[in-house]
């Protein structure tokens, strides 16, 4: 329980000294992100243990034997002690020792791959409690997330209910990002053609900051999303919302969302197209293009040998951008049609309009109900539920508030 | 500028005028500056006469002393740069919140937090690191010069190649919008098109070329030109702490060259090592590239700890507390920092067997870093210490380091790191031991040698005073970056939502202004210090009271180091030698054998500046001919047989004896 009392030791001043400013991630809302805050503050104890004595030794040693103290003791050939070797090399090894027991468990058992045990601190999880499911996409330079179960998806909006696991995967479009969401749990990758998994609760409702924390190119600073923490309800009220935007993401409209932009507005889509993320994470949401898992269920089989060159060019999937118009997430100059240094800024930098172009096959679009999109997250104060869905628009920065 | 395009492109590949940013004004006046600067030195050197002495005496010479001392130059001058970078950065992050957009659109911005992590580690840390070493190890292990002399010229001018390259970035095209490290697909072909990522690959091959020469010149050196009597474990600290280095340089190097040399394959000729279709696996990459990165750090800080062994045993007046202990700890993190790359990306998906692996033995790492404290300090105990300025920045350097060890460690455990990688934190940790340690190491080195290397010693009050500007810069410039961190506040963000952010940012901005009045104070301390060589001038060769060989010369060392080699009986050679009541030798000088002076190494240098930029621009033609020249010149050099002469005997006995007379004068 020394861990215990370090924690309680350490937070007094931590808390005390910086309770002027909203530091999210020592004061986190979920459970593996609260674990996570404990985990650093033990560390952060059992480190100072030796790092306040070296701190303390070197400022006295300097101050003790200054030149200028004849009084102090002065040995020029003392360059040797057994007792004093042996401890210098052990005081650290029985803080790694402690340290690396402590890695290793809390490696374990706050692996992101692993679902949880229990809802918080004083909660185990109970039988049978089913995840709630969230695929996340990390686009240029947004956030699409599907609920399977729920068959809606979103852009940059996620919410969840209080208290219930919920199972992220992970994947990217077209570079590598991050998800996270310091105040619900630590980040993981998103990676284009792989899946990452994040298993996470929110015990507390509120809105909080979600964000990309690996830079993916000229949009990445407006990358923000809002994670909303609710109550049952107010999670069925949030989907039924979504539900009534009546906009379907086919495939088409996913492939004009995913073009570059940034600043996207909050979107809701009432229904997805079968599969739709399926052939994101295999990287054959374009029509035409062969699927990663296709390949691989050929390689399986001993692949194809030459007949494989038939298949190339729907494999390529890195080019889109390319055939498409789009500049790349970090063109420069000789490949993105600007001049050096110029102050034009790149296409994709500014939202951009999306349903109204594109009539999603097999589905009737209905203009004019105010649900497209541009509405963003205002039309919320009608929700019946008094979550804080019902807040107004606030930038995301804001939300902890 | 052609009417017919194929001619154009085929003539200037992809260059064309809207290359040279004319219309923005922050570019402009950098130019203007520089060209100004340039045409001040080019005046002053022509008005001087300074070219024949220039060309004759540095830049063709093949003496480690200038040579390090030309590495240090080319560090301070790319440190200028690489600061201005991160004071636009500082004022940027400052300013843009909310509404307020700043004034650097996001693809400058991209830019510049990529150019700044380059040049700093690549062409402000590695030349110091790489002129130190030059410089302190022939005088440390009383050699003549370097194993290959011309390998160290040839080393030299590839790095100036490639700082030039980079440089060239900023007037003609436009820099790598990636990062430091140019992660894929981000750098790839598709996501990155264009000079940028071009500019960054050539610009750390070249360089890396230089590293990884000189790495084996130094290690051939340190194995074999040792003085008679100096066994391995009699080795100065800061030899020894050489010696890992390079090592590692020559284990780790090779690594970036085969990533780059794959990246740029896919860039060039359309292979998919990196890319995600195809095969391709960009995770390969970002293995390989800290396969490479993480020993990285350990070259920068290893000659550092070696630095500050020094110092602290010369003005502690006291033998250094545990050498074997200190040898051993250098040793075993050389070898643990193959086994850690993985803690940078513990947030790739690793499983957590294998994250807690690689966290623990980061954690490891921290036994041998902080026995090396702990000597430092015994060393401390029971001895008279001088705060002089090199002092200073060792204290500083010990409390400003132990912190940033400890944010590092618990960066380390991998729960931790998921929140806080890529964070401010990460930033604020990683600037704490590459400042606090490599820098402050490396300019408590230039002050401790720089007597030896012009023979009158730094002025203290200036020194003082960028030292106190730099600790307390650094902390305010950084201690917000830890808080930014731990607010979920990630790096490389150009413009902000939240305005309670800010005041964090400008304090670290007021931060980084203090340590622009460190390097100011810095660059007097080198102007007034000239001023008042005379009144500094020490003709002992030995200001400090040393204990190592190099302080058994006169200062600045003849060409020839020493005129007859010393033998060695003890690590701190020099202090035994005068315990022992040496006596210099005053007759029967000889001649003396030395490597004579060539411009290969810098036509290959121009040559390679040529062929890169060649390559960056699609010109195949300058290319293949670049290239073709660099083959001529390398084998043409081979055919050179005028490599070495004899200083006559006549020279090295008027060398000593106005030597001779100096010091009876003193006496």
């Amino acid at each position: 329980m020394t861990v215990r009392f370090l924690r309680t030791l350490l937070l007094l001043p931590v808390f005390g000294l910086l309770s002027g400013c909203n530091m999210v991630l020592m004061n986190p809302s979920g459970d593996i992100a609260m674990r996570q805050r404990d985990l650093i503050l033990a560390s952060t104890g059992l480190m100072l243990l030796i790092i306040i004595p070296v701190i303390a030794a070197t400022l006295f040693f300097a101050w003790r034997y200054r030149q200028s103290n004849t009084e102090a003791a002065y040995d020029p050939d003392w360059h040797h002690s057994t007792h004093l070797e042996v401890l210098i090399w052990s005081a650290p090894l029985v803080i790694v020792v402690a340290l690396g027991a402590l890695t290793w468990i809390s490696t374990h058992t706050l692996d992101p791959y692993r679902p949880l045990s229990r809802i918080d601190a004083s909660r185990p999880l109970p039988e049978g409690v089913k995840p709630l499911v969230v695929e996340v996409v990390a686009l240029d330079w947004k956030w699409l997330f599907f609920y399977p179960d729920q068959g809606i998806a979103t852009v940059n909006e996620i919410a969840a209910p209080v208290d219930v696991p919920i199972t992220f995967k992970i994947t990217a479009a077209t570079v590598m990002n991050s998800f996270f969401i310091p105040a619900l749990a630590g980040q993981i990758y998103a990676m284009p053609g792989m899946e990452t998994k994040l298993h996470a609760v929110i015990n507390k409702a509120g809105m909080y900051e979600g964000q990309s924390a690996n830079y993916s190119g000229s949009g990445f600073s407006r990358m923000n999303f809002r994670f909303i923490g609710l109550d049952q309800a107010g999670f069925d009220a949030w989907v039924a919302k979504a539900k009534q935007a009546n906009k379907p993401l086919s495939r088409d409209a996913y492939l004009e969302l995913e073009r570059p932009s940034e600043r996207e507005p909050v979107r809701f889509y009432s229904s997805v197209d079968s599969g739709l993320y399926g052939q994101i994470l295999n990287m054959c949401a374009v029509p035409g293009k062969m699927c990663m898992h296709e390949m691989m269920a050929i390689d399986a089989k001993g692949g194809a040998g030459k007949d494989s060159h038939a298949n190339r060019a729907r494999l390529e999937y890195d080019n889109r951008y390319a055939e498409r118009g789009d500049e790349g997430n970090a063109a420069t100059v000789g490949g993105s049609g600007r001049e050096s240094h110029s102050s034009e800024q790149p296409q994709g930098m500014k939202p951009k309009s999306i349903a109204p172009d594109v009539t999603p096959r097999g589905a009737a679009e209905q203009p004019g109900t105010g649900h497209d999109g541009h509405a963003g997250h205002g039309d919320h104060g009608t929700s019946p539920s008094d979550g804080p869905s019902g807040a107004d628009p606030v930038a995301p920065g804001q939300l902890n508030k | 500028m052609f009417s017919n395009p194929d001619l154009q492109k085929l003539l200037f590949g992809r260059l064309t005028l809207d290359a040279v940013p004319l219309h923005e004004p922050i570019l402009l006046i950098t130019f203007a500056m520089v060209g100004l600067g340039g045409v001040a030195v080019l005046g002053g050197l022509t008005y001087f006469r300074l070219w024949g002495p220039l060309w004759r005496d540095w830049f063709t010479s093949v003496d480690h002393k200038k040579i390090g001392i030309m590495y240090i130059v080319l560090a301070l001058v790319m440190l200028l740069r690489g600061f201005a970078d991160a004071l636009m950065m500082r004022a940027q992050q400052a300013m843009a919140f909310g509404d307020v957009e700043g004034y650097l659109p996001p693809h400058h911005y991209d830019q510049i937090f990529t150019a700044h992590g380059v040049i700093m580690i690549f062409f402000v840390a590695m030349p110091l690191v790489t002129g130190l070493m030059n410089f302190v190890v022939p005088l440390q292990i009383g050699a003549r010069d370097v194993a290959f002399p011309f390998l160290n010229n040839f080393s030299f001018w590839m790095t100036v190649a490639g700082a030039v390259t980079v440089m060239a970035s900023l007037f003609v095209g436009e820099f790598a919008r990636t990062g430091w490290l140019a992660y894929p697909p981000l750098s790839g072909p598709a996501m990155s098109p264009g000079v940028g990522v071009d500019y960054y690959i050539w610009a750390l091959q070249i360089a890396g070329i230089g590293t990884l020469l000189s790495g084996i010149n130094l290690i051939a050196t340190i194995v074999k030109m040792r003085a008679p009597g100096m066994s391995m474990m009699k080795m100065p600290i800061f030899t020894w702490t050489a010696l890992c280095t390079n090592i590692l340089i020559v284990a780790a190097f090779p690594i970036l060259t085969a990533v780059l040399a794959m990246l740029s394959l896919d860039r060039y000729v359309g292979t998919h090592f990196f890319s995600n279709d195809l095969g391709g696996n960009p995770m390969m990459y970002v293995n390989l590239i800290w396969i490479w990165g993480h020993p990285e750090v350990y070259i920068l800080i290893l000659p550092a700890f070696g630095v500050f062994s020094e110092i602290t045993a010369t003005f502690s007046r006291k033998r250094l507390f545990g050498y074997a202990s200190m040898v051993y700890a250098t040793v075993v993190i050389t070898i643990l920092s193959y086994l850690v790359w993985l803690h940078h990306f513990f947030t790739m998906g690793s499983g957590a067997s294998v994250n807690s692996f690689f966290g623990i033995t980061t954690m490891i790492i921290s036994i041998p870093t902080g026995a090396k404290i702990f000597n430092w300090l015994f060393t401390m105990y029971k001895g008279r210490i001088d705060f002089d300025v090199p002092m200073l920045w060792t204290v500083g350097f010990m409390v400003t380091f132990t912190i940033g060890g400890m944010t590092g460690v618990l960066l380390a455990v991998p729960p931790a790191d998921f929140v806080l990688h890529n964070s401010l934190f990460l930033i604020a940790h990683f600037h704490n031991v590459i400042i606090g340690g490599v820098l402050f190491g490396m300019l408590a080195g230039i002050t401790y040698w720089f007597p030896k290397a012009f023979g009158y010693k730094l002025d203290p009050f200036w020194g003082k005073t960028s030292f106190w500007f730099w600790l307390t810069g650094f902390w305010f410039a950084f201690a917000p970056l830890y808080v930014l961190g731990l607010m979920g506040v990630t790096r490389r963000v150009q413009h902000f939502d939240d305005p309670s952010l800010q005041i964090w940012f400008i304090i670290a901005a007021f931060g980084a202004f203090l340590i622009l009045l460190g390097i100011a104070s810095f660059a007097v301390t080198l102007v007034v210090s000239f001023l008042r060589r005379e009144e500094l001038r020490d003709v002992t060769g030995d200001p400090w009271n040393g204990r190592t060989l190099e302080w058994a010369t006169s200062s600045p060392p003849p060409d020839y180091n020493f005129a007859f080699t010393p033998v060695v009986h003890d690590h701190d050679a020099w202090w035994d030698m005068k315990k022992r009541g040496y006596t210099r030798p005053v007759s029967g000088f000889q001649k003396i054998h030395m490597p004579r002076s060539t411009a290969a190494g810098i036509i290959l240098g121009v040559l390679s500046i040529v062929f890169s930029f060649a390559m960056i621009w699609y010109i195949w033609w300058l290319a293949a001919l670049s290239f073709v020249a660099i083959a001529v010149v390398a084998i043409g050099h081979t055919f050179n047989y005028a490599r070495d002469f004899y200083i006559p005997v006549d020279e090295v006995v008027r060398t000593e004896n106005a030597r001779t007379a100096l010091l009876a004068e003193r006496v």
